[in-house]
């Protein structure tokens, strides 16, 4: 507000995806596909394998079900892997993709007015809500035998062989039909929901006027509703179930946390980013400012979530529970351990110290480093999620990379396409001079 | 001790700003803004330093963090050690807690008596209004004048032209 001297008001701004950025996506997708054949090879001819259960895996036929075998029974270990890592990496994508909606979704309950200079791009990441749910659909569908353990034959079933007393007292929740409607109802209302915001957003453009707006609050407030339950409902189905003898009643806002503060990194990630090639004319230090505060502010709110559901297992140390920090700490020859502290540091000491001061949450170069840091923190934080559950210790890393990499670069693709599609500026947003000046 | 002051009384807070603004451009050094509820941008415009609390508070947050954790270490792994569920005496999760506890608290205390004592407001502290309006709904631009308060008419017309409501001259008596 000092600077009110200048009563310029925003204008409508068009992002050019140029050839340059097209290839560098390209590019990430091309160095995706080269890293995931090499960790295919790499699987196959056991290179760098020192367990000799390897040699075993290899001889089987790729995606045949060795009938009858069963708690090891499954396809090929690259394939495994690959299915797994699709679903990894899906998970953290998608994730990010509805947390741009959420995001949006709670500034409009919020009437909140700094946050329209970045609107558009939390409408943007919502592109990869649609692709997102089709490769998770048919991932599933595929390969569910090869993630899920509670959805081998007969394991609900007494008196078979593969009879589990606990899984089949999950009976009522964990079916195959009863799973699917619920995943497709989280997706469909996720991505109902991103595709009327977005379309009242677009109109907003054309006709101006207040109207749309009210009709979005009403509409963000009753998402808000439903994402609250689907994304805690998702969390089970997706992630924890893959440990399905464990549960823990943090893990629905473990999952949330984590998706939510990669979200909000990648939001300002691609404010920086097109800051830096000449757009978003009116985006200055004070909205990277509060962009920083809300990193800062919800990396200690995952840690605290993952604190709080850490200590209650180490304290209470149940076998049935403990089992769970026992395979990430220590259990398969220490295979996780490195990757558990790592976790810690990247998400919780590196953005806590990096962006403690005013300063570095003004400034563009240690705010990209920092939110770089949480993406990767909390890519790898899935994968421990998920990792140990399902490939024990067979797990690596040049598959679960070259996968990621593939994403990213769709990812980015999608992203950039629909954040050309309309004005960079939201220009008819009724709060959009409210975020033109404003400071902290 | 007597000091004189030229009182601009305005209105609104952006002409308020702007007057600041204007009125800081000409040389005019501004002895301190008075205003009902604190008006966003006004340290800027009045070239207010930050403030240098934020480093106290690291401080104060630290020693709460060793406070806690020599109190925990001591008490519970030296002076009485406790077998508690089965864990060793030293057993640092469970000491986070605590941990955070007394560093939010020892950052707090630290940072309100800190404030305090800086800037004076101590019990019995007589605060000096320059003009009671500036507790309702004026803002008071206080400009601090010489013995002879031979730069009134200048400053009249100076914070007339600026969007000033009235300009009223005041004389303080500090003890």
């Amino acid at each position: 507000m000092a600077t009110l001297t200048h009563q310029e008001s925003a204008t409508a701004e068009q992002l050019v995806v140029t050839d340059g950025a097209r290839k560098i996506f390209y590019t990430i997708i091309g160095a995706g596909i080269l890293i995931l054949v090499l960790g295919i090879l790499a699987s196959i001819m056991g290179w760098g394998a020192e367990h000799p259960a390897t040699a075993s895996h290899v001889g089987a036929a790729a995606g045949v079900e060795s009938a009858g075998a069963p708690h090891e029974a499954g396809s090929a270990i690259w394939v495994k892997r690959l299915l797994i890592s699709l679903w990894h990496s899906n998970l953290f994508f998608l994730g990010i993709s509805a947390v741009g909606t959420v995001f949006m979704a709670i500034n409009y309950v919020a009437y909140a007015g700094w946050s329209v200079m970045v609107k558009r791009i939390a409408e943007a990441f919502s592109a990869w809500i649609l692709p997102g749910a089709v490769i998770m659909l048919v991932v599933f569908l595929v390969g569910r035998h090869d993630i899920f353990h509670w959805t081998h034959d007969g394991i609900m079933t007494k008196g078979s062989a593969n009879y589990d007393p606990i899984v089949a007292g999950k009976k009522g929740f964990l079916t195959v039909p009863f799973y699917l409607i619920r995943m497709v109802s989280y997706l469909v209302i996720w991505w109902a929901f991103s595709w009327k915001l977005r379309k009242l957003s677009l109109q907003e453009d054309l006709n101006g006027g207040t109207q749309y707006f009210h009709t979005s609050v009403t509409t963000a407030a009753l998402f808000l509703v439903l994402y609250a339950v689907t994304s805690s409902m998702s969390a089970w189905d997706w992630v924890m179930s893959v440990d399905v003898h464990w549960f823990s009643t943090m893990f629905g806002w473990y999952v949330f946390a984590s998706w939510w503060v990669s979200g909000i990194a990648g939001i300002t990630l691609t404010a920086i980013f097109l800051k830096q090639n000449g757009y978003l004319r009116f985006l200055n230090a004070n909205h990277l400012h509060d962009l920083g505060k809300l990193i800062f502010g919800f990396s200690i709110f995952w840690t605290y979530v993952w604190f709080a559901q850490f200590m209650l297992i180490w304290y209470a140390n149940l076998p049935e529970e403990a089992v769970y920090f026992n395979q990430r700490l220590g259990g398969f020859n220490g295979q996780y351990t490195g990757i558990f502290f790592f976790n810690l540091v990247i998400n919780f000491v590196f953005p806590f110290l990096g962006l403690m001061t005013r300063d570095a949450k003004r400034q563009m170069i240690i705010l990209k480093i920092v939110c770089i840091a949480v993406l990767v923190g909390h890519w790898s934080d899935f994968y421990l999620m998920i990792m140990p559950g399902t490939m024990k210790g067979e797990s690596g890393f040049l598959i679960e990379i070259g996968v990621a990499a593939i994403f990213l670069g769709s990812f980015l693709l999608l992203l950039t396409r629909r954040l050309s599609e309309a004005s960079l500026v939201p220009v008819n947003h009724p709060f959009i001079d409210e975020s033109v000046h404003h400071t902290t | 001790m007597t000091k004189r002051f030229a009182l601009g009384v305005f209105e609104d807070e952006d002409v308020l700003l702007h007057a600041i603004d204007n009125l800081r451009g000409a040389g005019v050094k501004i002895y301190d803004v008075f205003s009902p509820y604190p008006v966003h941008g006004i340290d800027d415009a009045l070239g207010i330093q930050r403030s240098r609390l934020p480093i106290a508070a690291f401080f104060y947050g630290m020693c709460g963090l060793a406070f806690a954790l020599w109190l925990q270490i001591y008490t519970l792994g030296f002076d009485w050690p406790m077998i508690i569920g089965g864990k060793p005496h030293i057993a640092l999760p469970a000491f986070i807690p605590v941990a955070f506890e007394l560093t939010v608290f020892f950052t707090c205390h630290g940072m309100v008596i800190t404030f305090y004592a800086i800037t004076g407001l101590y019990p019995r502290f007589k605060t000096s209004v320059m003009d009671v309006r500036s507790t309702d709904d004026k803002f008071v631009m206080a400009i601090e004048l010489d013995e002879t308060s031979s730069a009134l008419p200048k400053l009249t017309q100076l914070l007339r032209e600026n969007g000033a409501s009235e300009v009223n001259q005041k004389e303080m008596t500090k003890k």
